[in-house]
């Protein structure tokens, strides 16, 4: 038993001492000292070096979109960066085209304010703030699945946004991370109202985010959300539409709905959505109440999973098979699909080969 | 092994018992990054100077604070901080002076912390019962080894890719397990010839 105890206590020691060694030398090797940021020609921050260019603009209240949170991998956190920050790291390469890399634009994620950096944001990115939410509401819209009604407390004019766009909710340390963490999440909510925020959030196994939303927020809870982002928006034009969903990818489609039915149009749209299992359709009432009152509108959901207990008596199979189906070879229709990427490329690889141009299918992947 | 020539030793690992080759350890950053030479140069030479560093670290923690405290049953947890502990602080060292060194070994480096072959190495070399300058020999010829295998397997891969007549379901790592499948036929049959344990 002895044996056991100091063997622990020495190998607890010895950790010890390399965390305390690693901390030391964190200290002393990632000071960089103070470096400037100058920003379009014009503005100066004088910032601390060492952290990465998304989280240093970030602190000085300039927010750069993405959606995996710093880790490299959604590739939205691009900017110009003229002058300064070294070649092209390795990681930053997949995101990247030729011609990105010849008019020296970055992944802000992943570049490290070493030395002075010369930087071009544009305009329409300093329209980007940050909102003070407040939880009023929360509804359980499928097992996995709930949404989340926000009061907007500050700024007072409330959020501006295009229906499809998305914003970053930022969720406080927990006992699943010890620094606040955030993600990605489109706005289901329609966008004539200001003053408060929907987002339709599925809980992901091991997600920091998710998991924190669904288990610890409390109504009541206050959090911190920044955007609008995102050009995943409705056109001006006056075709047929047809919208593919599939899961929480369906928030930035009601959204669209809601604000495209408000204003009476009179385009045709049919929505497609799919998921596995009769309790996965969500707004399944909603969106048959709009089908009823509107005869422009067709919603045609599909199951995947449906086993023989289920009484179900619609559509079987993916969303492709929905296209398949519903879908005449060159209709001059307009697209708009969201979901995960891999339906995401399949539908839309599958439209091209229906002869509809790219130019007309807009996508938003959730990654 | 009082008796074995370092020389030799170095020899032998980099070609008769390299460490991918014969012994298969360190596959999945091998199946992953030799799609090209330039990545699979990149990882091998990280991994050349971890592993060099490492086993002579890791002979010195094991015999000189392992052994006298009666502790060998830790070995595994121990080298394993102390691998992960070392690429931390090289990973921080290179960043801060060696900026174009940083550009070619940047992200390697924090993969090489779960590569076995590192650990692999430090446990053979105790196993083995090599003497400090035996391991210094056996850590940089089995990187060095390491290095040959991944960055031959990435010049093949980078060959085939740009002629682009594989079918669907061999292109990846199908082929790459085929093509190290053969290469390490050639590898084996030589492995004989230097008993190095």
């Amino acid at each position: 038993m002895a044996d056991i105890i100091t063997g622990l206590l020495i190998i607890s020691a010895s950790t010890a001492f390399l965390a305390l060694l690693l901390e030391i030398a964190d200290r002393f090797l990632a000071d960089y000292g103070e470096k400037t940021i100058r920003i379009n020609e014009e503005k100066e921050f004088v910032v601390k070096g060492g952290s990465t260019l998304l989280s240093t603009l970030g602190q000085n209240k300039i927010f750069l979109p993405s959606a995996c949170g710093g880790k490299g991998t959604c590739g939205l956190c691009k900017v110009k960066v003229p002058n300064g920050g070294g070649p092209v790291l390795p990681t930053e390469t997949p995101h990247l085209t030729v011609d990105e890399m010849m008019q020296h634009v970055r992944i802000s994620c992943q570049l490290k304010v070493k030395e002075d950096l010369d930087v071009e944001i544009p305009e329409e990115l300093f329209a980007i703030k940050e909102y003070r939410v407040r939880v009023e509401r929360v509804d359980l819209l499928s097992p996995e699945m709930k949404y989340f009604h926000f009061k907007i407390l500050a700024p007072e004019e409330g959020l501006v946004f295009k229906a499809g766009q998305y914003v970053q909710l930022e969720v406080p340390p927990s006992e699943l991370s010890k620094e606040p963490q955030f993600r990605a999440y489109s706005i289901a909510s329609p966008p004539y109202e200001h003053e408060t925020m929907g987002l339709i959030i599925t809980k992901v196994p091991g997600g920091v985010v998710s998991t924190y939303v669904h288990d610890y927020l409390q109504v009541g809870d206050e959090l911190i959300a920044r955007g609008p982002f995102g050009e995943f928006c409705l056109r001006e034009s006056e075709k047929d539409m047809l919208m593919i969903a599939t899961g929480s990818g369906l928030a930035p489609i009601r959204s669209m709905l809601h604000k495209i039915y408000r204003e009476g149009a009179k385009r045709k749209i049919t929505l497609f959505f799919g998921d596995k299992k009769p309790e996965d359709l969500i707004y399944y009432d909603e969106l048959h109440e709009f089908d009823k009152t509107h005869p422009s509108f067709t919603y045609i959901p599909t199951l995947s999973r449906t086993t023989e207990e289920d009484t179900w008596d619609g559509e079987k199979g993916r969303v492709t098979d929905l296209i398949r189906k519903y879908i005449p070879d060159n209709s001059g229709i307009e697209v708009y699909i969201c979901g995960v990427p891999a339906m995401v490329q399949s539908c839309n690889d599958l439209l091209l080969q229906k002869g509809i141009p790219q130019e007309n299918i807009c996508f938003d992947k959730f990654e | 092994m009082e008796n074995l020539n370092p020389g030799t030793l170095f020899f032998a690992a980099i070609f008769t018992n390299n460490i991918l080759l014969t012994n298969f350890l360190g596959l999945c950053p091998y199946l992953n990054m030799s799609r090209n030479i330039r990545s699979a140069f990149g990882l091998g030479a990280a991994v050349v100077f971890v592993m060099t560093c490492t086993t002579v670290i890791n002979h010195l923690v094991y015999y000189r604070v392992l052994v006298p405290l009666h502790l060998e049953h830790f070995q595994y947890i121990v080298f394993i901080i102390v691998i992960a502990a070392f690429v931390q602080l090289v990973e921080m060292v290179v960043e801060r002076y060696f900026p174009a060194l940083y550009f070619v070994l940047g992200i390697f480096l924090p993969l090489i912390t779960v590569n076995c072959a590192i650990l692999g190495a430090s446990l053979f070399m105790i196993i083995r019962e090599y003497t400090l300058t035996q391991s210094l020999a056996y850590g940089a010829g089995s990187g060095i080894g390491w290095l040959l295998a991944i960055t031959l397997v990435g010049a093949m891969r980078e060959k085939i890719q740009k002629s682009g007549m594989l079918p669907k379901g061999l292109e990846g790592p199908g082929i790459t397990l085929i093509i190290t499948g053969i290469l390490s036929l050639a590898f084996i049959a030589f492995s004989g010839m230097i008993q190095i344990q």
